[in-house]
């Protein structure tokens, strides 16, 4: 149930002055460890992602962020070696309880990836390639939803005159906001963007951004991102990972003015390492 | 100097360059080879006539085509009997083709350029094409119809091209009935003899009903065997009509001899042959070589069934060998968990392409034909037996042994074609709630596709140029029968087969009358050549539509 968890002050040491009392909650994790193999890519990891908010991650490479964010949608269980402890919760939901259907999961928590990763079919096939997987045949359901996805990602003018071509035709930036309008074709809850603009030009992540904070009206966002310019401009809350730890979740403005970690601090002015 | 001539990279360009263009001259100069070879055959050389001078002093006349002239050591020459003045180490010697192997018994014959006289081109030379015992080569003198004189010199040459073209429709009409009316006769009288055999074997039918049985039978016999006296009364009839015509010409050294017209295929009057009428005989002789049935033990006549066995035998194989390929590389890449297990598996398949193909055939022989067609005979034809209806080499099971011949080839490029599949893509369709299958038969499969039609069309060329195994397991040297006709179930999957690549064998190697062949040889290899280079050519437009439908940053 959306928001029906609400924050409890001592639960997180990590997080003494993040007050979440007035939002909804949607994901929350509790003593999230994962495995890969024998070395630990996340450490007790606890923390509540409020909804229709954008939630930003940010650290340096390999601190777990990516990682985490597969966690959301259970991406992990591709990689055999991988290992979970510690629960995660989507509208208070167990996502890893064996009943879980993933698929359906995955249909409820929406993923975009670094590089644009379009199927090499049509435009209009790509966005209309979720709901063709729900069975959804009516020609003209597909023309609305195709046509309604490409309006909110900001490429149906772009392309509204050539939806049968090839998506490879398109540009990087108009490839990444058509696999933005492939996602919310189908209508997620959650949609998690793994580092979306770190293969796009400036004037086209200025688009994608853009496109997050509209989308943040009906979607609860978690943001992955290298640019931390990026995570001030887009997001609400920010997440500070180092090696597995989270070490900092605060108020995306408090976080950047006025670290409560001398770690993030020396991260965010640049100091790291 | 040389040593930054070497560090410079230079040899290496040149050494590549090299090797490059060695293997392009090797191929050009194969199928300019082939081609000219087999090209040639078809056409319509000058018939010469020349005097030869024997060792004895005495003189004979004769006349053909020259079908090579070559320098040999005078040495050789002088071995094998021939007088060569001792001056000379070498000698230039001709081989003509002088046909009437019914007269003299040999149709090549070597003669030394020395011992010939002048060549004489004469107008009233003709070759004869007949339908037994090779060409004729001689004058033309006269037309008989019923036996009477009816055109005698230039105007014999006028009367018989229309009369030719009658006595070839005639005989066209009683292989017809032949073939077809006859022969649908004797299919069947054979299929009541295996009813009434059906029926002996039956054990529900009382003795009674079983009495009842054969009589009918007997009776339907009956008809048929009364159908077939009429058709035969006809055929003799029409065989009559057939032998109106004759043509009467004199051999190189005086004999008269007189040639039914039915007997003839094709007759040339090649010295006053322009290069238009030359052209013209060069089509027909072309395309009858690509559409008739061979004749005189192969040496003759055309190769149409040996190229619609190898192009019916190589697109079974294609059905065959696709789905199961693709299957198996779809699972060893997939689904299978990817361990010892799999790799051995991976390992095994490789090395399977490297196994000796008449090994495949052996295996085909002893798994399709004897295993599994003796017991189809046994479960579905047992009426039939002793005689074999799939328990011997056919179609089918030629078939299926090319497909486990390039079984290898398909799954090791599908699994290529899969493995270059970025995850992103995989992980694109997974995110969106596609399950597994939905993600492997909707977005994998379908880029994968350009691979697995590389896959077969290796497979393809592979498959068409071999000839080892299916000598084994349904390849023979005359097929009386072509694998389909108007006959259910139209598609005759037991039958025998000729083959391009065996047929080749045959004419080069087995024929009794080697000269006669070596021609054939060529023509037949170019259009092997030519058939495997039109199915690749046909895949490789397949493919690359696909590849332009599903083109990728991948690719």
């Amino acid at each position: 149930m959306a928001g029906s968890f609400n924050q409890n002050a001592g639960l997180d040491v990590n997080r003494p002055r993040l007050n979440l009392n007035h939002e909804n909650i949607s994901l929350e994790t509790r003593d999230l460890n994962l495995y890969y193999g024998s070395s630990q890519a996340l450490k007790n990891i606890t923390m509540q992602i409020p909804s229709q908010r954008v939630t930003a991650f940010i650290g340096p490479s390999g601190c777990g962020k990516s990682t985490l964010l597969r966690c959301f949608n259970r991406m992990n269980d591709l990689v055999d070696t991988c290992r979970i402890e510690g629960t995660i919760k989507i509208e208070g939901e167990d996502i890893y309880k064996p009943s879980i259907d993933v698929p359906e999961l995955r249909r409820k928590v929406g993923m975009v990836f670094q590089k644009p990763n379009p199927f090499p079919k049509s435009i209009y096939d790509n966005v209309a390639y979720g709901l063709r997987l729900q069975g959804i045949k009516s020609k003209r359901t597909l023309d609305e939803v195709v046509e309604r996805s490409l309006k909110r990602a900001a490429l149906w003018d772009e392309v509204k005159d050539r939806l049968d071509d090839n998506a490879f035709g398109l540009s990087g930036g108009q490839q990444q906001r058509l696999v933005i309008a492939r996602a919310i074709a189908i209508e997620p809850e959650v949609i998690l963007l793994d580092e979306p603009c770190s293969a796009l030009d400036p004037i086209s992540t200025a688009k994608v951004e853009e496109l997050i904070i509209d989308l943040k009206e009906s979607y609860t966002i978690v943001i992955v991102t290298h640019n931390m310019q990026q995570a001030a401009r887009v997001s609400d809350f920010t997440a500070y990972m180092y090696l597995g730890e989270l070490i900092e979740f605060d108020d995306t403005a408090n976080l950047f003015t006025n670290p409560s970690q001398k770690a993030t601090e020396d991260y965010i002015t640049g100091r790291y390492g | 100097m040389i040593r930054r001539w070497f560090k410079s990279g230079d040899p290496w360009i040149w050494l590549i360059g090299g090797a490059v263009s060695l293997s392009v001259i090797m191929v050009v100069g194969l199928l300019l080879l082939i081609g000219v070879r087999g090209l040639g055959h078809f056409w319509q050389p000058p018939v010469v006539e020349a005097t030869v001078t024997e060792a004895s002093g005495q003189e004979r006349e004769i006349l053909g085509t020259i079908r090579t002239l070559e320098t040999v050591s005078a040495q050789s020459v002088r071995e094998s009997g021939i007088d060569v003045p001792a001056s000379l180490n070498f000698v230039e010697r001709y081989l003509f083709k002088l046909g009437n192997r019914d007269i003299t018994g040999q149709d090549f014959e070597w003669f030394v350029a020395d011992n010939l006289s002048e060549f004489r081109y004469p107008a009233d030379a003709i070759q004869l094409e007949r339908r037994e015992w090779g060409d004729f080569f001689g004058y033309l003198q006269a037309i008989k119809e019923n036996g009477e004189v009816i055109a005698e010199g230039e105007a014999a040459f006028e009367a018989l091209p229309p009369r030719l073209a009658r006595a070839n429709a005639i005989m066209a009409e009683i292989n017809h009935l032949e073939r077809y009316e006859i022969g649908q006769i004797n299919k069947n009288i054979e299929q009541l003899r295996l009813e009434r055999r059906r029926i002996e074997l039956s054990d529900e039918l009382t003795a009674a009903e079983k009495a009842q049985a054969y009589a009918d039978i007997e009776q339907q016999v009956a008809g048929f065997n009364a159908d077939y006296e009429v058709l035969f009364s006809e055929l003799n009839e029409v065989r009559e009509r057939s032998m109106r015509d004759a043509l009467v010409a004199t051999t190189s050294d005086g004999q008269s001899v007189t040639i039914p017209l039915a007997h003839v295929v094709r007759a040339t009057r090649a010295n006053t042959m322009g290069v238009t009428d030359k052209l013209m005989e060069y089509g027909s002789r072309f395309w009858g070589f690509l559409s008739e049935y061979p004749r005189e033990a192969n040496t003759e006549g055309g190769i149409l069934p040996a190229i619609f066995g190898t192009v019916m035998m190589v697109m079974i194989m294609s059905i065959v060998v696709t789905p199961f390929g693709v299957l198996a590389a779809i699972y060893l890449r997939e689904y299978a968990h990817q361990g010892p297990v799999t790799r051995m598996v991976r390992i095994s398949v490789n090395n399977l392409a490297g196994v000796p193909s008449i090994v495949f055939g052996v295996f085909g022989l002893g798994f399709f034909v004897y295993f599994f067609g003796g017991n189809i005979d046994q479960m579905f034809y047992p009426e039939a037996l002793p005689a074999p209806t799939f328990g011997s080499p056919g179609l089918i099971w030629a078939s299926l042994t090319l497909a486990l011949l390039t079984l290898p080839v398909v799954i090791v490029s599908t699994e290529e074609g899969l493995t270059r599949i970025p995850k992103a893509m995989r992980e694109g369709s997974l995110a969106l709630g596609a399950t597994k299958s939905e993600t492997l038969w909707r977005v994998i499969v379908p880029v994968a596709t350009p691979a697995m039609m590389t896959g077969l069309i290796l497979a393809v060329a592979r498959a068409a140029g071999e000839v080892a195994p299916l000598m084994l397991v349904g390849v023979v040297k005359l097929a009386p029968n072509l694998p389909v006709d108007g006959e259910f179930p139209f598609l005759h999957l037991e039958r025998r087969i000729m083959h391009l690549g065996f047929h080749i064998y045959d004419v080069g190697f087995q024929s009794p009358n080697v000269e006669a062949g070596r021609p054939l040889v060529y023509a037949t290899a170019m259009v092997l050549v030519a058939l495997i280079l039109l199915l690749n050519l046909t895949a490789i437009a397949i493919r690359n539509r696909l590849r332009e439908r599903y083109k990728s940053d991948s690719d």
